[in-house]
């Protein structure tokens, strides 16, 4: 195990075009760290530098203590999963598995027990003898995984891994990769562009756009206190609602209406410009309707027209055009195609309680949660109203997050794989159940506190599995979808 | 091959179709189901003539061996009147032709393997590296395999007789490999661009050298292209009739194609036709049973299931 870490890391191409520019980042030992941005911002290339199968044009990669830039891939001692898996298609599961131990030289006896071993915990024992070609999707990027764990590697590379899978064993294979990660407690490097597997595999993730890296923090942090528009527009789905605001004292001139911002540090923020823009999360506003008298004092109303809503049972999506100055406008569709979105009018995506009986087509009153918004420079996108007090309060609560995560693996481990591995629950059904009942009883009081996450809980992408989020979710295994939520595993 | 065929006339599809449908139309106004089922039977027909007219000659000759010598020119039939094995026993009681036999099999296997050894390495560092003289390389390949065979007899005759190649092994396994090389390279480095860098990369982070990495993961990988071309340079190697008579002129390198035009039969009385046509199923034999062993081999992808499916 070791952490990784880069400094000032260039990626230049032949034509000179900076896939990744100047790129520090720290990955600490036993670190989960995801690597995330649109497609094209360099986060792949990063990867393969570490790994090396990418040249550095300049600055310094450690690996543990040692700089490796110019080391060879196989003297790196890392282990990564490719997003096509790079299976060996003319070997079994069990000599794919085997492939890094064999090339080491072990002794046969101990190949078989390490690839029996691996192949126990990701639940291939019975597939050790059939050829890739023949495995399904999930069973395949499970082969792919344990090649990468059955020797002791310093770090596990993931590039983008689940990108293949359908969206049901996305789900699954994300517990799984999280629950052994936890376990075995190495440094991981993980690429997606898949939101929810940014925010719930994560201990941090770094947010890349075009080769340039943007912040580095918890899942918490980037939602809750993003550094610029870019943050805040990519992390949270659907994302945040970027409105034009001309500045009147502490008042804000919307399209949506005008509203006191009722907070002095945010007002002196905005310091004498003329025009910001407004961040403001879909599930910040709600019904006017719904919103008890005091809770609505606390925030602002806003008449509006709506356009279109959608009723999804456990939530609801309304939508409200509106009318933004040309060049923002402009700015705000070139943030939007940035983000892989592409929207082609202005329009805000207000979250609403299921409950509601706001029709599209009417005039509807809705409350803004004032206290959650964020305001931005619409020249830099820098975000002015960040609150330093409360990154480093979620700085502190993450590291607490991670040393209770590790502390609750440890003494666990031994046990779970005595009684029922984690892994073969799913096989083991009701005798892994009686078996394990301990680790299980600790499972659930954590995941049994995930209620009380609601606000904090919003961040999973809500577009992409409205049902997956919920407790009942993947019914298989409600334990484990549970315990995915990393604030659930807080408590 | 049946299953190659019948793809290759599916792909043709369109065209034929058009033809097909014209048929029908001039009918009653071409519907399409007339118009598949004309084109069904068309093919059918096509394939069966294309098959008599390949499969026939090779038949005469398998009857013409069974004949007794004397029967050739006193009765017409196309089956022998009396099945016989005398001209098998014959020809392999010649040396000419067991010598042949020898030489033949000797000099292509040891052809093939070292030309598909070099094509192999040739075609990884084509299909894999940037280097300064690729295009050139390829291109020379080309020009090689267009290159007129005939018009290198002569001077190679000259050659090897000065430097003392004449009528050995290697005098005819060196110009074999270097007409076998070129075919050998362009499939090869077709099969080996098929091939994911992922695979490579993924061994390379499994902890493999460069070579352990080709060995064990391209090498397998691209074991159908190395077939394919192993059987392709073997044939070039068999086959050969213009190297084989001009630079050799006894027992100790002739192959059997030059070896079958010296052949003369069991007495100086008697036609050696019916004898030569026993060599020559002898040596047509074996070619169609490589093929027909290892056609599934080569059609079968062994790269499926690699990356996704």
């Amino acid at each position: 195990m070791a952490a990784i870490t880069m400094k000032n890391i260039v990626k230049q191409y032949g034509d000179g075009f900076p896939a990744v520019n100047d790129v520090s980042l720290d990955v600490r030992d036993g670190e989960f760290m995801i690597l995330v941005g649109p497609s094209g911002c360099g986060k792949s290339t990063l990867l393969r530098m570490i790994v090396g199968l990418e040249d550095i044009t300049s600055g310094e990669m450690r690996i543990g203590e040692k700089v490796v830039n110019t080391v060879a891939p196989r003297r790196r001692n890392l282990s990564m999963v490719f997003q096509n898996y790079a299976l060996y298609p003319h070997l079994t599961v069990y000599e794919n598995i085997a492939f890094p131990l064999r090339l080491a030289k072990r002794s046969d006896e101990e190949v078989r027990r390490r690839v029996t071993e691996t192949a126990k915990l990701l639940e291939l024992t019975e597939h050790l003898e059939r050829k890739p070609a023949n495995l399904s999707g999930g069973q395949r990027q499970r082969v792919a995984m344990g090649r990468a764990i059955v020797r002791q590697a310093d770090a596990f590379l993931f590039d983008e891994p689940l990108s293949n899978l359908d969206a049901k064993l996305r789900g699954q294979m994300r517990t799984e990769i999280s629950r052994l990660q936890r376990r075995l407690g190495v440094t991981t490097v993980y690429v997606t562009h898949d939101q929810t597997e940014a925010m719930t595999l994560g201990d941090r993730v770094a947010v890349l756009r075009k080769g340039i890296l943007q912040q580095v923090g918890s899942p918490r942090e980037l939602y809750e206190q993003p550094v610029n528009l870019f943050v805040a527009g990519f992390i949270g789905s659907p994302s945040m609602n970027f409105l034009p605001a001309s500045v009147d004292g502490t008042f804000l001139e919307t399209p949506i209406g005008r509203f006191d911002l009722r907070d002095e540090r945010k007002a002196s923020a905005v310091g004498d410009r003329d025009v910001v823009l407004v961040g403001v999360r879909p599930e910040d506003f709600e019904d006017a309707s719904l919103v008890s008298e005091d809770k609505r004092a606390a925030g602002a109303l806003v008449r509006v027209h709506v356009d279109v809503t959608e009723w999804l049972g456990n939530e609801q999506y309304a939508y409200v055009p509106y009318e933004a100055p040309r060049e923002l406008a402009d700015q705000l569709r070139e943030l939007s195609r940035e983000l892989d979105s592409d929207q082609m009018r202005t329009q805000a995506v207000v979250s609403l309680d299921a409950s509601s009986l706001i029709t599209a087509g009417d005039e509807a009153e809705l409350w803004i949660n004032t206290s959650r918004l964020h305001i931005f420079d619409p020249a830099t996108g820098e975000n002015l109203t960040r609150d330093e007090a409360r990154v480093t309060e979620l700085a502190d609560h993450a590291t607490r997050v991670r040393e209770a995560q590790r502390r609750a693996q440890r003494p666990d481990a031994p046990r779970t794989e005595r009684g029922a591995p984690p892994g073969r629950r799913r096989a083991a059904a009701g005798a892994g159940r009686v078996r394990g009942r301990r680790p299980r009883g600790r499972w659930r009081r954590w995941g049994g506190s995930g209620g009380s996450r609601a606000g904090g809980g919003s961040w999973r992408c809500r577009r992409c599995s409205p049902t997956g989020g919920r407790a009942g979710g993947p019914r298989r295994r409600p334990g484990t979808s549970r315990r995915s939520a990393p604030s659930a595993r807080t408590r | 091959m049946e299953s190659t065929r019948a793809s290759r006339f599916r792909g043709r599809g369109p065209e034929s179709q058009g033809a097909g449908a014209k048929k029908a139309g001039a009918k009653e106004g071409g519907s399409q189901g007339v118009g598949a089922r004309g084109e069904k039977s068309l093919w059918i027909a096509a394939s069966v003539l294309i098959l008599v007219w390949t499969v026939f000659p090779i038949l005469w000759i398998v009857m013409l061996s069974f004949k007794r010598p004397g029967e050739i020119g006193n009765s017409r039939g196309f089956l022998p009147e009396h099945w016989t094995w005398d001209n098998y026993r014959t020809v392999f009681r010649t040396d000419l032709f067991t010598s042949a036999l020898i030489n033949s099999i000797g000099i292509s296997l040891i052809a093939t393997f070292v030309g598909v050894v070099f094509a192999t390495l040739v075609a990884y560092a084509i299909a894999r590296l940037e280097f300064p003289g690729k295009k050139t390389i390829l291109s020379f390949a080309l020009a090689i395999a267009m290159f007129p065979v005939v018009s290198l007899v002569g001077p190679l005759f000259n050659l090897w007789r000065d430097v003392g190649l004449y009528d050995t092994w290697p005098g005819l396994i060196i110009p074999y490999i270097s007409f076998a090389l070129p075919l050998a390279i362009w499939t090869l480095s077709a099969f080996f661009r098929e091939i994911p860098w992922e695979m490579e990369q993924a061994a390379q982070v499994d902890g493999a050298t460069t070579w352990q990495a080709f060995r064990k993961v391209i090498v397998p990988l691209a074991a159908p292209g190395v077939f394919t071309a192993a059987i392709l340079t073997f044939f070039f190697c068999w086959n050969d009739f213009v190297f084989g008579i001009s630079l050799t002129s006894t027992d100790s390198a002739r192959p059997v194609p030059a070896a079958l035009a010296f052949f003369s039969g069991a007495s100086q009385f008697q036609q050696p036709t019916t004898a030569i046509c026993a060599a020559a199923v002898v040596v047509t034999v074996p070619v169609i049973v490589i093929v027909l062993l290892f056609q599934r081999r080569i059609v079968a992808g062994l790269t499926s299931g690699a990356v996704k499916g």
